[in-house]
């Protein structure tokens, strides 16, 4: 087994017991990262020289007896998590040359912590898309299949850690950004609650729905990690006052007396893949051998969530780009005129679904169309959080697939933004409803592409989603299968 | 039809967005697709119903007024096109 295959759990017993050191596990990452970057496509800068000293540190902390989840690891980070002078351009033309002056929430933890940081990978623009596609930059390759997208938006992140160049990766999700990825790539992704992890510093899309989480190799790693990153911060208006648990805590076996639901509209939804309905029937049976309890339950404004998240999240787009105007950051055009200036530089500076977000969400907010759109999808979002309150009355945690179809064909949905949108169908609720959801590999097609399962649980319960996604873990192997590149 | 090519042409300027002529016919009927699709929710009862703002219980939260780290003024103008002594500087908008 090379260094880089490890998961973060076994990686930190060998550094732990000075099997290994971090600068020998760093190179390993950055071999096999010189070796696929080219066919893969996923960063968008590599950190090579930094990540070898901070490596160098980290060994000399273990030396020293410091212990931390993280400490001597590799990790890479979407790039639209801001890095103290290095670059963060949210995968757009308007900060290709974006140098954040300060680090992020998230990036001073994991550097307290001694983690190792690698580099900065792809994502649609500004977080706004399902394949990464919509990157200004390039196009990131799924491994399983290089014609196929990775999903998106975080994309890079996803790619990374099914194709060992990372052991971590941290993405954002505000619509399925972390666990589409994640089920397309075949490796776990967590969504956190909203307000668990701190968004400082993280670039803004959609604020009441973007969340920060890991993409990992195993369910153990990602509660691994939550130790490093759910805090409360109080640079973070809406960072959660609370205490947050030991999440490897809920690493223990034993699904007896867990009720899983099954969400009826999304099992009787239209146009989901045979391969995938039956993948996720096996899950269900998997947890009801190990003795939890299977109930049916519903969410009857299913239908609704899509149209609601796509007036949402542009409207609150449309708000926090318009920071984008050529004036403290990002590209400039030069014109004589003020208002000229704003004008072409947005629009040289922002790709086409930017723009066509930022269209209609400003539509969607402006007078005469406030309370037909922007007002009612509030209320509808009343609705979808109501219909998860009453499902977790008879549940304790939900499964339903994370995507319809598996990944399809680079270039397939680029002209029709719509249909690309369906593809978060099972995704998008839980971030209406700032609730939990995580993504495990759970299956794989006949054309060998990987599927994945979704948990989601009632906010700041990420300990069930850990506790059911290890039990599934110990029962299969799908997340130890890797793709051939 | 719910919104008009007039209308993408008032909703970018706006947004402060420029859309070329040759790109206008294909984003206007794009955006007419989404916004049909949304107006979907127009079916939902929603009639004593309160808006979701966002999915926290939390109210306005305040830190006590202290001097805390700040980035200076340099640092700030970093990542400016172009800065003069710690400020920004923009095309002219007091006309003469």
């Amino acid at each position: 087994m090379e260094l880089y295959e490890l998961s973060v759990a076994d990686a930190r017993k060998k550094l732990d017991n000075k099997e290994i050191s971090s600068v020998e596990l760093t190179k390993s990452v950055f071999e096999r990262i010189d070796k696929l970057e080219p066919k893969l496509d996923a960063f968008l800068t590599i950190c090579k020289e930094s990540a070898l000293k901070e490596a160098g540190l980290a060994d000399e902390m273990i030396a020293e007896g410091k212990k931390s989840p993280l400490l001597g690891i590799p990790v890479s980070l979407k790039d639209l998590i801001c890095t103290k002078g290095v670059k963060t351009t949210c995968a757009s033309k308007i900060l290709e040359n974006f140098v954040p002056p300060y680090d992020a929430t998230l990036v001073q933890a994991l550097k307290k912590d001694g983690a190792v940081i690698t580099g900065k990978v792809n994502m649609d623009e500004f977080a706004m898309g399902s394949s990464t596609e919509n990157s200004a930059f390039k196009i990131t390759k799924n491994p399983w299949d290089t014609k196929r997208i990775p999903g998106g938006s975080s994309g890079g992140s996803a790619v990374c850690v099914a194709a060992d160049m990372s052991l971590v990766s941290f993405g954002s999700d505000t619509g399925g950004s972390i666990r589409q990825p994640a089920s397309h790539c075949g490796v776990t992704g967590l969504k956190p609650s909203y307000g668990r992890v701190s968004r400082y510093g993280l670039v803004a899309f959609a604020s009441s729905l973007d969340q920060i989480g890991p993409f990992t190799k195993t369910v153990e790693d990602a509660a691994m990690v939550m130790n490093t990153i759910g805090f409360f911060d109080p640079k973070d208006s809406t960072s959660f006052p609370s205490d947050t648990p030991d999440y490897t805590s809920f690493l223990e076996k034993g699904m007896k007396g867990v009720k899983v639901g099954i969400i009826k509209e999304y099992m009787d939804a239209k146009g989901i893949d045979p391969e995938i309905s039956d993948s996720i029937k096996k899950s269900v049976d998997v947890f009801k051998s190990l003795g939890a309890e299977i109930v049916e339950v519903s969410l009857p404004n299913t239908k609704y969530a899509v149209p609601a998240y796509y007036v949402i999240a542009p409207s609150e787009a449309s708000s926090n780009l318009a920071r984008y105007d050529g004036v403290r950051f990002g590209t400039r055009v030069e014109t004589p005129e003020l208002i000229e200036m704003y004008k072409e530089t947005r629009s040289k500076g922002f790709g086409a679904e930017v723009k066509r977000r930022i269209i209609i969400g400003t539509y969607a907010l402006s007078a005469g169309y406030y309370d037909a759109y922007y007002g009612q999808a509030q209320k509808v979002r009343t609705l979808i959080a109501d219909d998860f309150k009453k499902a977790f009355e008879k549940a304790d945690i939900l499964l339903s697939p994370v995507t319809p179809e598996p990944p399809f064909k680079i270039g397939e949905k680029t002209d029709d933004p719509l249909t690309m949108y369906l593809s978060d169908i099972f995704t998008i609720s839980a971030n209406l409803a700032g609730i939990p959801g995580i993504s495990i590999p759970c299956g794989l097609t006949s054309n060998n592409l990987p599927i994945g399962m979704q948990l989601m649980a009632p906010s700041f319960e990420e300990g069930r989603l850990l506790k059911a996604g290890y039990n599934f873990q110990c029962e299969t192997d799908f997340h130890k299968k890797r793709p051939v590149i | 039809m719910t919104i008009s090519r007039d209308e993408v042409l008032y909703v970018s300027h706006l947004a402060r967005l420029e859309i070329p002529s040759e790109e206008m016919e294909s984003l206007a009927s794009q955006i007419d697709d989404i916004l049909s699709y949304v107006a979907t929710l127009k079916e939902a009862d929603t009639t004593n119903v309160d808006p979701t703002a966002q999915s926290l219980s939390l109210v306005n939260r305040f830190r006590e007024d202290v001097e805390g780290e700040t980035l200076g003024s340099d640092k700030a103008v970093e990542n400016c096109h172009d800065n003069y002594d710690g400020m920004f500087v923009v095309p002219k908008v007091v006309k003469n």
